[in-house]
This record gives C-alpha cells, structure tokens and sequence, in this order.
C-alpha cells in the first residue's frame, strides 16, 4: 500500500487505537489536515492556542490513562506547545505531539516558520525525533508511543517536515517495537522485595508516601491501599497522587509537603520507615532536606532509576513499575503470612491519633458575609459526592482543592504539579470532558489563572462540553499575595489586577453560562444551579472569595516540615 | 574526584547534543568528550571525563541511562582501565635545537608528522593524560605554534569488553 507521509501519520494514528487529537492547523501541516479531512478513525479537537493543545491532551491523558495526542504546526505552533509540553515533562504525562516543520530542504535556511523545535524542546520532552525520510516515519510514531506510554511516561514530540508529509512511500507497520536502547524495567528485583517485606514487617512507626506514579499504573491504588491495610501503616499522598488512598479511608493522612496536612508532616518526620511508591521527593514535599524523615529507613519504589536517591537516599531501592512491585510485595507478605507489630502499631496510632486531633485544615466560615474559598470546595464535593474529576490551575485555589475537595478515586484530580504552569486547568478541564463525557468535569481556577487560556472557553462552546469553571475570585494573585504578605511585608507588588473583566458577561460572550455570587447564603443554591444547565453549554461560576484568606498550614520553603505554620 | 565514563549510544542524529545538553542542564561539568562510531556504524562509543562526589557521578549515570538512545553506561573509574590521549603540536624548529627536539619526540615515543627543518615540525603523542601535559611543558621552550589535544579514550583491562549484549 502506498501511503503519503500524512496519510501514514493517520494510518499510525488509527492502529496506535486512538480515538482523539487536539490540534491547530497552520502551513507546515496543511498536508496533515487533509489527510484528516478524509478519515473518520478519529475526532480531531480545533482548540485555540497551541499551549491548549497540550494541556487538553494532558487532561485527556490524565483522565482516561490513554494517551494524549495534539498537532501543531511548524515554528510559532511548536514554540506555543513547549509549556504544555515541559509540563507534560514535569508531571510524567503520556503525550506524543506531532509538529510540522519546514520543508527539509529549508530547515537551517531560517525559512518562514522555522524554528529548532528538535533543540528547542529536547529538554522540554522525554524524547524527541526529526523526520529524516518518510520510510522513517511509521517506526518513528511506533517508537514514540511506546516510549510516551512506557517506563516514566513522558511527551513525546516527532517533528515532520512538510515534503515528508507529501511524499510517498510503501507503508509498513512495524509489529513490534524492540528498542535496545530503551528497555525499562517492570517488576522489582525479587531480593529486594523479601529485604523490603522484612523491613515492612517489623517497623515501628511506617509511613507510605506515594505520588503521581499511582495515577500512572492503573489498577495499582487497590494494591497501594491493600499494603497499607496489611501493614497497618498510615498513607500520605502528594499533590499528584491525590486519590491514590481514598479520603475517608482509616489509614489515609492527607497530603504531605508545603501546605500538607499536621498528621502528614508529622508523621513522616517520625517515622522510622519510608515507603515511597511512584513519588519523587519533590522539594515541595520534602522542605529542608536534612531534617526530611531524619530517623527513617527509606524504601523507595520508582519506575525511574533517576528519581531514586536523587534527593533523599534511598536504603532500599526497588525499580519497577509501581503496580508490579505493590503486587510482589503483596505476595511476599501473603506467601511468608506476614503479621506488622501490632503493639508498637498501636502507639504509633496513639500519636497519629493526636496529630490528627490538631485538625489543620480547620477553618471558620461565618454564616454571613464573604465566602471562605475552602467553603467551596467543599459545597462542591458534597454536591457531585466527591466523585467529579477536579480540575485546577495554580495558586491558591489549587492547594485548597488539594486539601478540602476529598478524593475517592486515583486520575480524577488534574493539576499541574511539577511545573505550576497557570493556564493549565481550562484546557485540562476540557480534554477530561472529552475523555470521559459521562463524568462530571469540574475547574477550580483563579481569577489570574483562568485569563491565562482563556481562548479555550470557545472550544468548549464549540464542542458542547458541559464543564463547570469555578473561579475562587480573591481579586489577587493570591498565592504570590500570601507570600508577599509573610516575606515581603506585605508589599503586593503587582500581584492584583486594577482591571478585572466581567466574568458573567464573559462566560456569555463565550457562548456559556456565566454565574456569580458573593453571598455564603447564597452559595449552594447558586452551585446547584450550575450543575444542574442543561448539558450542552459551560458554565462559568464567579465566586466572590475572602480577599486575604491564606493557605495554611505551611511550610515555609526551606524549613522543615514540622516546622508548619499553623494559622 | 575525576571520572572516566564509557557510553554506548545509538549513532544517530542529535545523540551527541542530547549528552551535552544533559550535562549543561543539569549544571554537571563535562571536562573532555570523545566520540566515534566504530564497526558497527549504528553505535557510538563515548568517553566521558566529569568531576563529582559519588552522589554526583551516580545521578550522571542514571541520567545519562535515561537518554533515549542511550544502550549502556559504564563508570571505570574504580575498575582497573588504561587511559590513552592523543596530542598534535606545532613547534619551532630551527636547525640549532633539531637534534633536542627529536630526542624529545623519541622519548615520548612521538612521530613526525611534518618536518620542516628551518621552520616548524609538527609531531603527534598518544599517552596519558598527565604525561601529555608533561610533553607540552616540555616542549614549551622550543615555541609552541598551536597544539590540539584530544581527551582520554579509556577501556577496562581484562578479557571481557563493553559492548551490546
Ligand atoms: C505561567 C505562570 N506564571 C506565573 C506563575 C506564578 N504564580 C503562581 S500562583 C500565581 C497567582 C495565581 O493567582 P490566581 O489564579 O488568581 O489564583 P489564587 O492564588 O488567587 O487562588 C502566580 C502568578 C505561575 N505559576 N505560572
Ligand atoms: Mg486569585
């Protein structure tokens, strides 16, 4: 069968199963878009900036455990991706992003649209290809999908030349991928599973911290939340691996780290051993380094080597996919009818039991007046039974959804971690709805975030997606507020805006439906109706939040973890 | 503490920028870097000499793993291994001093690779790094013209090789 490289790229595409792109067209692509004018595998998504693009695909990816695919176009359509994709990066998210370049004979002639989008995004990327030859090009979308889906998932990015779209070749599909190069390891060293187990087995005073790698191996929360029910030891989860644990488990803490919860910092500052499961010792996580769980033996399970004693030194490494190793070490408990310390247990409870009696996330919400962000939060659990895929851009409404909102299952909390890339959450929000069209998709934003891609809002009017955006509107860029306010003394330089738009007429504008409310009596009744519009439209709700609410408790950067402000 | 690391990479566009870049972006320092591709012309083989603590050396192994194209990675440092350099020179030369220059070259087991007798020589070394260094203060005296250097080849002593399994 010969095949034109675009017409190859949809081939891929189709037998690579995937059933949705987000993308934006544009000279070096052209070919591309015809190609997909006349194929019906998939439905391709007009988003409106490039950065749109990536982040949609990354709340598909996140949502759906696929992965996400978007299409640029050559020069400022890849220059525009590079935020999605070094978020993508940072957070571990499957997504292989086709560019169009110039023609190759151009390429280094500073033709029109052309950049170094190989260079500019090498580091930006897991892995990144140039298109040479349009024979290449079949292998090359393998390859990038098997390692955009495989080890630590990562972006991929396969940069085509405009005549390798045109051009003709016999198509082929590779059967497999064999790359000697590229061979992660899955399952953990069987030694390093019965030295773990022991470990496990006779610690006083466990603690399991596990992450983002949770979200990515499907099926394994079951197995994180089995361990730590047959170890009896408590969990804490980072801001990425949120619904790793459900909420109202017995064994769950809260998250750990900056603006973790008492009992989280706590405890991981006593214990004496360390499970880390797919986390990677974030600086966010760990405050000041030297003090970070200074009397604990460190377990530290990780599909990549290179997150393992980056930071903190692991006694006990286990490499592998984080599914596989909770299951091995599963059996290895079964197989040995491994029974933790009962009685030391007991009194590490005892202790848990009154960190937890501190009850830091506790906040006053007056019966009248000015809304408490964190109020939000938690109407709008109750309200989807804390089964929405939560969606945020960065601040402070971030970390409030993080601590109030209360999740029950992994994948469904969308937030941009590693990078803190504002602008995420619309587009996020989204490629989630999209991914999951039967689930309610809500976005917790910012009255600073949500101006960021706020272009996305007519690709949600275009394609119908019922999504709900929820602006905790403090009239700030509240999180730079509150660190102004605590190490700049209260200087708030250039963090508020002198002229916010009008976010009703906005949304209307837009084509959704735009809501506001400034009243706590006033709040659920207006919540409801938001959720309750008719399916087919956006809405947009403007809360009008307490101005100077800040974020406690928190670690200030560089301090220890038990060293939390409390109020 | 100085590090010899061997590198195995698929011989293919943009590998030799993917192993710089990591080492400017991730602020390791490179001190010398030889690559060629050799009978098999889909591999590369690099050496590699960085400086670090161990903690350093075994996260730029682990990140240099990490690289797509990267096949294996092999710190021989602590193993028992020859180093070997090689050195170009250009000096003056003048008919006074030919007799010393040659006992030079000699020494070091040097070639000539150009002699012009009343003008300048250029003569080549292979030899360790520090021995290198040696021939350089050596032949400063006659005028070096320029010189060019390459780092360090390394290989691990022993029957077994560094290669794709
Ligand atoms: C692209 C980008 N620019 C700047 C920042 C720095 N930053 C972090 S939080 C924040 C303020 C966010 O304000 P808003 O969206 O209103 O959220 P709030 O903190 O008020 O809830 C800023 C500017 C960032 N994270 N991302
Ligand atoms: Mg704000």
């Amino acid at each position: 069968m010969k095949l034109s490289g675009a017409e190859i790229l949809v081939e891929c595409l189709k037998r690579e199963g995937v059933d949705t792109i987000f993308g934006y067209p544009g000279g070096a692509v052209l070919q591309i878009y015809d190609a997909i004018f006349k194929q019906d595998h998939f439905k391709h998504f007009l988003v409106r900036h490039e950065q749109g693009a990536l982040h949609a695909a990354s709340g598909y990816a996140r949502a759906s455990g696929k992965c996400g695919v978007a299409l640029v176009t050559s020069g400022p359509g890849a220059t525009n991706a590079v935020t999605g994709l070094a978020d993508a990066l940072a957070d571990s998210t499957p997504i292989v992003c086709f560019s169009g370049q110039v023609p190759s004979g151009l390429i280094g002639n500073d033709a029109f649209q052309e950049a170094d989008v190989v260079g500019i995004t090498r580091s930006a990327t897991k892995h990144n290809f140039l298109v040479k030859r349009v024979e290449d090009l079949a292998l090359i979308i393998r390859q990038a999908f098997h390692i955009a889906t495989t080890g630590r998932p990562g972006p991929v990015l396969v940069d085509i030349p405009k005549d390798i779209s045109i051009n003709i070749c016999e198509f082929e599909w590779p059967e497999a991928v064999n790359m000697r190069s590229y061979q992660p390891v899955t399952s953990g060293h069987p030694g390093q599973i019965k030295k773990a187990v022991k470990k496990m087995l006779s610690a006083q005073r466990p603690v399991i911290y596990s992450g983002g790698g949770i979200m990515n191996a499907s099926g394994s929360a079951v197995l994180l939340r089995e361990l730590s029910h047959a170890l009896n030891a408590p969990v804490t989860n980072t801001l990425m691996g949120l619904g790793g644990v459900p909420y109202d488990d017995s064994h769950f803490l809260g998250m750990l780290g900056m603006h973790g919860t008492y009992e989280a910092n706590m405890a991981v500052s006593h214990c004496d051993l360390l499970v880390a499961v797919g986390a990677r010792f974030d600086d966010r996580v760990t405050g000041k380094l030297e003090a970070f769980a200074p009397d604990a033996t460190v377990i530290h399970i990780d599909v990549d080597p290179s997150s393992i004693s980056k930071n903190v030194h692991a006694h006990l490494p286990i490499v592998g996919d984080v599914k596989i190793v909770l299951g091995q070490l599963l059996e290895e408990i079964a197989r040995k009818n491994g029974q933790p310390d009962e009685a030391a247990l007991a009194l590490w409870w005892e202790q848990v039991a009154e960190w937890r009696a501190v009850d830091s996330l506790h906040f006053e919400q007056p019966e009248r007046g000015t809304i408490k962000p964190q109020t939000v939060i938690r109407q709008v659990h109750a309200l989807t039974e804390g089964d929405a895929i939560v969606v945020t851009d960065v601040g402070q409404h971030q970390m409030w959804a993080a601590q109030h909102y209360g999740f029950r299952k992994p994948n469904r909390f969308l937030t941009s971690g590693g990078l803190g890339t504002m602008g995420y959450g619309l587009p996020a929000g989204l490629g989630a709805q999209i991914a999951m069209p039967d689930e309610r998709v809500v976005i917790f934003t910012g009255d600073a975030s949500i101006q960021m891609c706020i272009q996305e809002l007519a690709t949600m009017y275009q394609y119908k997606l019922p999504v709900v955006i929820i602006i905790l509107n403090n009239a700030y860029m509240g999180m730079v507020r509150q660190w102004q306010e605590m190490f700049y003394e209260s200087r708030y330089s250039h963090s508020y805006f002198d002229a916010l738009p009008d976010f009703v007429k906005l949304a209307e504008a837009f084509g959704g439906v735009g809501m506001r409310v400034d009243k706590v009596a006033d709040l659920d009744a207006t919540l409801k109706a938001a959720f309750e519009v008719d399916g087919e439209r956006f809405v947009l709700v403007d809360v009008a939040v307490s101005r100077e609410e800040n974020v406690y408790p928190m670690v200030p950067a560089g301090a220890a973890l038990n060293e939390m402000v409390l109020s | 503490m100085r590090h010899t690391i061997t590198v195995l990479v698929e011989n293919e566009f943009g590998v030799l920028t993917r192993v710089a870049g990591l080492f400017s972006a991730r602020g390791y320092n490179i001190e010398t870097l030889n690559v060629a591709p050799l009978q098999d012309k889909s591999i590369s083989r690099m050496t590699l000499v960085t400086r670090g603590d161990e903690h350093v050396i075994e996260q730029i192994k682990k990140q240099l793993n990490k690289l797509i194209p990267v096949i294996k990675v092999e710190d021989i440092s602590h193993a028992v291994h020859l180093e070997r350099g090689m050195l170009m020179v250009k000096v003056k030369a003048c008919s006074d001093h030919c007799d010393e220059l040659l006992e030079l070259v000699e020494r070091y087991g040097g070639e000539v690779l150009d002699d012009h007798i009343d003008s300048h020589m250029i003569l080549e070394f292979t030899d360790k790094v520090d021995v290198l260094d040696a021939i350089l203060e050596a032949l400063e005296p006659f005028g070096i013209i320029e010189a060019t250097r390459t780092g360090p080849l390394g290989m691990r002593r022993g029957a077994e090789g560094f290669r794709v399994d």
